[in-house]
């Protein structure tokens, strides 16, 4: 190693130093954009295409889409979606096929929106919640309708 | 005029007159002892909630935000949990040497704040060999951080241990050798001598050349001394998960936590006395209407705007420079430091000899 060099060498690594440390300089005297969000204040906006769990979308009447053709359950990879129905009388007095509950696991869902997809009446939807944490296990079964909701008019 | 040192003479006069002259050494060895530990507990509060800041910010983070406003009693908070934790003690370590080494390094922390002149005529001892005191003192550190290592029985922690061995030992050469340039100035290894001969200007200043680079490789070798990043190989949190306190938890990780913090302040103190004119305020040679101006800033708060300035500077290389590799680290001693700062020691002799600093 020639002196020449060794002097170089240190002219060029104080030198790349120095620039790391103009870089940090800046950002500690330049205190305005932040890149974090103080999170339970500020929620971060989300992307359109992020899955937070499935809902089952009910109007302002307490109606939803849903006739119970358990498509969903049957495109479900992993058991997530049990649909339990029941026989309501129409005002004709005809027998006809109603959800009972619409049941949803959670805790089993891995958001692969294939229910989405199979469903003919567009009942379900992908929510952007994704707070989902509790204590207890039991609490991620969820049912979706609404208690007291009917099926919307005209959905066959 | 209040000040520091005023009111410390009135307290000793006081003492002196009401007690006996054994029993008021007595007092006055409490009354220091309680300070010189207050001082260790503010000093853990306010840098470690300032480094966190500094970090944050130069991140272009918010950083801590939660507790109290602006986050100040965040420091708090983690003290009482840590205070509250269990002190774990592994089932294969040397129980003796494993709770010994923190008290240890927080002991050779504390004897470091001896010589150390917080303001004009406020100092625990004007010993007449200062510097070499603490150079002395200061290696004192690598004992408690051996033994840490060696008693934790786990290789990471032994590992870490010998990494910091091998780097402090080397990085107080240059470390001694630029503090050398300056006393060769003065003169003197007195503290109160040291900053008494920078009435007319800081030694920053008055020395030229030699003295601006023995101010680098001293700040260089401090932050390698005090075990930070860029040098921080013996923590190394990515390869060794904490290096030599990896067994330690609760109270006595704390320690080891508030030693090198207050290493970092001692080590920032010594650098403001030697380069910056430790208390002294800013003076420019005869500019005696400058200089006067300048007096009327309290000389305390001379001395700890230097120090928390330079705790700064050391903040910054930390959060800006990547870790160096084993090899890297001692071929930037041995093969860099050393001989510059050697060759310093020869420039800044012959400025001496001959005169050349103002």
């Amino acid at each position: 190693m020639s002196a020449i060099q060794y002097i170089k060498d240190i002219y060029n690594a104080v030198k790349s130093l120095l620039i790391g440390m103009k870089q940090t300089g800046y950002y500690f005297t330049h205190h305005k954009e932040i890149i974090t969000q103080n999170y339970p204040e500020e929620k971060q906006q989300l992307a359109e295409r992020f899955r937070g769990e499935v809902v089952l979308t009910h109007d302002s009447n307490n109606e939803h889409k849903c006739t119970g053709c358990t498509a969903c359950e049957l495109a479900c990879p992993n058991g997530t979606i049990k649909i339990v129905t029941k026989f309501e009388l129409t005002p004709e007095g005809k027998k006809k096929k109603a959800i009972d509950k619409f049941v949803y696991h959670l805790e089993l869902c891995t958001m692969c929106n294939l229910c989405i997809v199979a469903c003919p009446t567009d009942a379900i939807k992908m929510d952007q919640a994704f707070e989902h944490s509790v204590f207890d296990r039991s609490q991620l079964t969820k049912v979706l309708n609404k208690p007291g909701s009917k099926i919307m008019e005209g959905v066959e | 005029m209040w000040s520091l040192g005023n009111i410390a003479h009135s307290i000793d006069v006081w003492l002196n007159q009401t007690f006996s002259p054994a029993l008021a050494l007595l007092i006055e060895f409490v009354i220091v002892g309680t300070m010189a530990i207050s001082l260790f507990a503010v000093l853990g509060l306010v840098l470690v909630f300032m480094e966190r800041k500094v970090s944050a910010y130069m991140q272009i983070r918010v950083g801590p935000n939660r507790v109290g406003p602006k986050g100040m009693f965040q420091t708090f908070a983690d003290t009482i949990k840590l205070l509250l934790k269990e002190g774990l003690t592994p089932t294969g370590s040397d129980k003796f040497l494993f709770n010994l080494a923190p008290v240890i390094a927080i002991i050779s922390a504390m004897l470091l704040l001896a010589p150390i002149a917080f303001a004009k005529d406020f100092q625990m001892w004007d010993l007449n060999i200062g510097v070499l005191y603490v150079s002395a003192i200061s290696s004192v550190a690598v004992i408690s951080i051996l033994m840490a290592g060696w008693s934790s029985n786990n290789k990471y922690s032994l590992l870490g241990a010998m990494r910091s061995g091998a780097q402090i030992v080397s990085y107080e050469l240059s470390a001694g050798l630029s503090i050398l340039a300056i006393i060769v100035l003065v003169g003197s290894l007195k503290m109160t001598d040291i900053v008494a001969s920078q009435e007319t200007g800081w030694w920053l200043f008055k020395g030229h050349i030699p003295a601006l680079i023995a101010f680098v490789i001293f700040i260089i070798a401090a932050t390698a001394e005090t075990n930070r990043a860029p040098f921080d190989l013996a923590e190394a949190e990515s390869e060794l998960t904490a290096g030599f306190h990896t067994e330690y938890s609760g109270m006595r990780f704390a320690l080891f936590f508030l030693a090198e913090y207050v290493n970092i302040f001692i080590v920032c103190a010594i650098g403001a006395t030697l380069f910056l004119g430790g208390w002294m305020p800013f003076h420019i040679g005869q500019w005696t209407a400058f200089n006067h101006v300048m007096d009327f800033i309290p000389s305390s708060l001379w001395f700890f705007g230097k120090t928390f300035f330079l705790i700064f500077l050391i903040m910054w290389f930390r959060w800006t420079f990547p870790r160096l590799r084993v090899d890297q680290l001692l071929n930037l001693e041995w093969k860099y430091l050393l001989p510059i700062s050697m060759f310093n020691l020869l420039l800044a002799t012959a400025i001496a000899i001959l005169g050349w600093h103002f």
